[in-house]
């Protein structure tokens, strides 16, 4: 579960931080989290993802210092933080509502963690400097946190965090209060600010377009469990099991059984009489209850034989959502009325009616055979 | 630029009348709601709170015991310039007004010329008894007649007393509440020692009213940070203790505390019991036992400001401070106090005001070293019946609010008290 095709971290064995069979209670009956074992590298930008609940804030803040471990350690550069207060763990946070000192002004803000670090004060005005120059502030030093609109505030939070050049930077949901428009842009520039300072980060959301977006790895959690945790591309294109699938990213899902089972290649007969070619993901045996994923993007439309497909099936149109870029296509196969594929706009495809007729089609390594749930 | 209006400038509805002329009457009649709802507290202000007030303030520069009683005479004793002794003209008016004067007025009259030179009252009785003959003397044997009927009437002082009284209004009463007097050249200078006492009690108030914040403070913030912070349960009981004083009367609360720091009240007795002291301890009629119950009574005027302020910080400051490496303390004193301060002004004007005015309390569990001025008001409006005196104290006190008010505006800032 914790092995990575993605390490930015070039040559060192040691992870920074290390969670080594955490467990967290709140009452003393239901676990948050459930023997977690994470590493962390340096420099990388690692994303916490999961449904609320999940357990994923809850791991942020025992890694920041702020909900104590109720069974496991977490090691941070070879050294147990059990003992460590959070204000000498040198880990920086950005905060769900930014948490901004509102009787400071913006300078003021970023000048707290330099006093508290002891930064001398002759150096203390370059780095303030920098840190607004590098979210786009600069100007903005005498304002106070109320005359800032919600993404300026934001920025200086991130500023207030990086400013200090803590370890690792730790990040709650920053941008849940933004509007869509800004909260993208907002994901692109994060993305370069780590790749400047070259920091680790440390992301919770529960937004998996974001996730995708900036992360190097991505902790897809539920339940209290890490689910899978790969790099961006991995997660959605190869996802473990159906909650990961199902979470991340649209997915048509496939109720079967396993009829025929080798390497690389499964049978999965549907309830209604049809079999499909199928990769075997975390199925172990023929008769096994499985669930297929489909992207609805990789579903070809129109589809023939001869067009590279290794399964062709007939579906009936039931509703098209023109969606701008493309069009969403709800249909009816194998008994099922909520099968969605994706058209992009300019496929030729115009003109499909409710009711029509058209075959679809897929490479089977693209229909993944998952777990039942 | 507008083009839909064509030929006219001003901005018109449909049918063509003026939108500023519309929009008055669409909100007229609310303004009216508006009136009529705050006119009766309004009203009930001004003729139950508001002039009687001025009404009161103004006897402070009021010198009617002479004037009203003996107009002419001062009349003629303003016209005189204080020199020496008044014309015969004013003597023989005085003796005249002397004679038919009735008993009220010539009563307030004797008591206003006694505060300016004791023995003065028995001196004007005596003079009086003998007024009709007085008044039929010629001019030149009026002031002889005078000292006949005693020998003090000689001394120009006297006279210059009668002067000091004529005019109607008169700083008499504010430089009396002072400790301040004008001499004979009309220069302001201070009383003999043994009359001086309102500066002593003026500053004995602002000392007690200090040291009462100042305990009210210390004790409140840590009261107020818990109720903040702790969980809804907890502090909702905690908020009851805090409150369950606060709704009871004052008067109660005052003698409860009489019972229980007594001689041989609940606390002497326990400590002895203890073994804590050997012979009980004067815990009462002395500055402790106002302390103890100024506090005790002033605490929720403290506690609940700060508590309302300290609700609205956000709880995630503190771990922000920590994260960026503050140290609890550190956390506290620079990101969640000064958050505070609008709470904390608003508690420590509050409870310092009040104490500045406090009476009861101070009447009865303190000594006569820890009367304040307000004690002394109701001294002069009633025990010894000078009015003048106690609404010249009364502004001196009210002054004394409004410059402690501007003094901690400066410093403070009253628009701290905003709750954002």
């Amino acid at each position: 579960m914790t092995d990575s095709t993605h390490r930015p971290d070039h040559g060192s064995n040691e992870p920074q931080v290390r969670f080594e069979n955490v467990q967290k209670t709140y009452d003393g009956e239901v676990l948050v989290v459930k023997d977690l074992n994470l590493a962390i590298e340096k420099g990388e930008f690692l994303t916490l993802l999961g449904p609320s609940g999940s357990g994923k804030t809850t791991t942020l803040m025992m890694l920041a210092g702020f909900e104590s471990t109720t069974h496991g350690d977490i090691v941070l550069n070879g050294r147990s933080l059990r003992l460590v207060p959070p204000h000498k763990r040198d880990i920086g946070m950005v905060f769900q509502n930014y948490a901004l000192f509102p009787h400071m002004t913006v300078y003021e803000n970023l000048e707290f963690p330099l006093q508290c670090h002891k930064v001398e004060k002759s150096s203390r005005e370059k780095k303030i400097a920098d840190a607004l120059a590098m979210v786009e502030l600069t100007g903005f030093e005498r304002r106070r946190p109320a005359q800032l609109s919600g993404g300026q505030q934001q920025r200086v939070a991130l500023a207030r965090a990086l400013v200090f050049e803590p370890q690792i930077v730790l990040m709650d949901e920053p941008l849940g209060a933004l509007d869509k428009k800004l909260r993208e842009q907002m994901q692109i520039e994060m993305k370069h600010i780590h790749q400047n300072v070259g920091l680790t980060f440390v992301y919770v959301t529960h937004d998996q377009s974001e996730a995708l977006t900036m992360s190097d790895r991505i902790a897809v959690f539920d339940d209290g469990v890490i689910q899978q945790l790969d790099a961006p591309e991995e997660l959605y294109e190869r996802p473990k099991n159906a909650f990961v699938a199902q979470f991340i990213g649209e997915n048509n899902r496939l109720k079967g059984r396993i009829t025929e089972l080798t390497e690389g290649l499964c049978l999965v007969e549907l309830p209604s009489g049809h079999t499909i070619r199928a990769l075997p993901v975390n199925v172990t045996e023929v008769g096994q209850e499985t669930t297929l994923s489909l992207r609805p993007e990789v579903v070809v439309v129109g589809a023939t034989e001869n067009d590279g497909c290794d399964d062709v099936f007939t579906a009936v149109v039931q509703e098209q959502i023109y969606m701008g870029d493309h069009t969403r296509v709800r249909m009816e196969v194998f008994g099922h009325d909520d099968f969605v594929v994706k058209v992009p706009r300019g496929a030729g495809l115009g003109g499909l009616e409710p009711g029509q007729e058209i075959g679809i089609g897929w490479r089977s390594g693209d229909c993944r055979a998952l777990d039942a749930a | 630029m507008v083009a839909t209006t064509g030929s006219h400038d001003v901005m018109r509805t449909a049918d063509g009348v003026p939108l500023r002329i519309k929009l008055r009457r669409a909100e007229r009649m609310r303004k009216v709601w508006a009136i009529a709802l705050v006119a009766p507290l309004f009203v009930f202000l001004v003729v139950g709170f508001i002039l009687p007030i001025i009404s009161l303030l103004s006897l402070s520069v009021e010198d009617p015991d002479l004037t009203s009683g003996f107009p002419r005479t001062a009349e003629l004793f303003q016209e005189w310039d204080g020199e020496g002794f008044p014309p015969p003209e004013a003597m023989t008016t005085f003796a005249e007004e002397l004679s038919i004067a009735d008993r009220g007025q010539f009563g307030r009259a004797a008591k206003r010329l006694n505060y300016d030179i004791s023995g003065f009252k028995s001196m004007v009785k005596k003079t009086a008894r003998k007024s009709e003959e007085l008044a039929l003397l010629p001019p030149d044997q009026i002031h002889d007649g005078f000292i006949k009927i005693d020998k003090d009437w000689s001394d120009p002082a006297y006279w210059y007393a009668i002067k000091n009284a004529s005019d109607y209004y008169t700083d008499y009463y504010l430089l009396w509440s002072l400790d301040l007097q004008r001499d004979k050249e009309r220069e302001i200078v201070s009383v003999s020692p043994d009359r001086a006492i309102y500066v002593d009690v003026l500053l004995r108030t602002i000392e007690i009213s200090f040291a009462v914040t100042l305990l009210c403070f210390l004790l409140g913030l840590p009261i107020a940070y818990l109720l903040a912070t702790l969980p809804t349960r907890i502090s909702n009981l905690l908020l009851i203790l805090v409150l369950l004083p606060f709704w009871t009367s004052l008067l109660v609360r005052t003698t409860s505390w009489l019972v229980l720091l007594q001689n041989e009240g609940l606390i002497n007795d326990m400590a002895l019991w203890m073994g804590l002291w050997n012979e009980p301890q004067e815990l009462i009629r002395n500055r402790f036992g106002v302390y103890v119950a100024m506090v005790h009574i002033l605490l929720p005027f403290m506690v609940l400001p700060m508590y309302s302020v300290m609700k609205t910080i956000n709880p995630w400051h503190m771990r922000a401070a920590a994260s960026l490496g503050a140290p609890g303390w550190k956390a506290f004193l620079k990101v969640y106090f000064p958050q505070c301060m609008p709470g904390v002004a608003a508690g420590t004007l509050l409870v310092f005001i009040l104490s500045l005015g406090y009476y009861i309390t101070p009447a009865l569990v303190g000594g006569p070293g820890d009367q304040m001025t307000s004690y002394w008001i109701v001294q002069n409006m009633g025990r010894t019946a000078n009015w003048g005196l106690g609404a010249a104290l009364s502004v001196v006190l009210l002054l004394l609010t409004i410059v402690m008010f501007f003094i901690y505006n400066r410093f403070v800032g009253v628009d701290r008290l905003k709750v954002n």
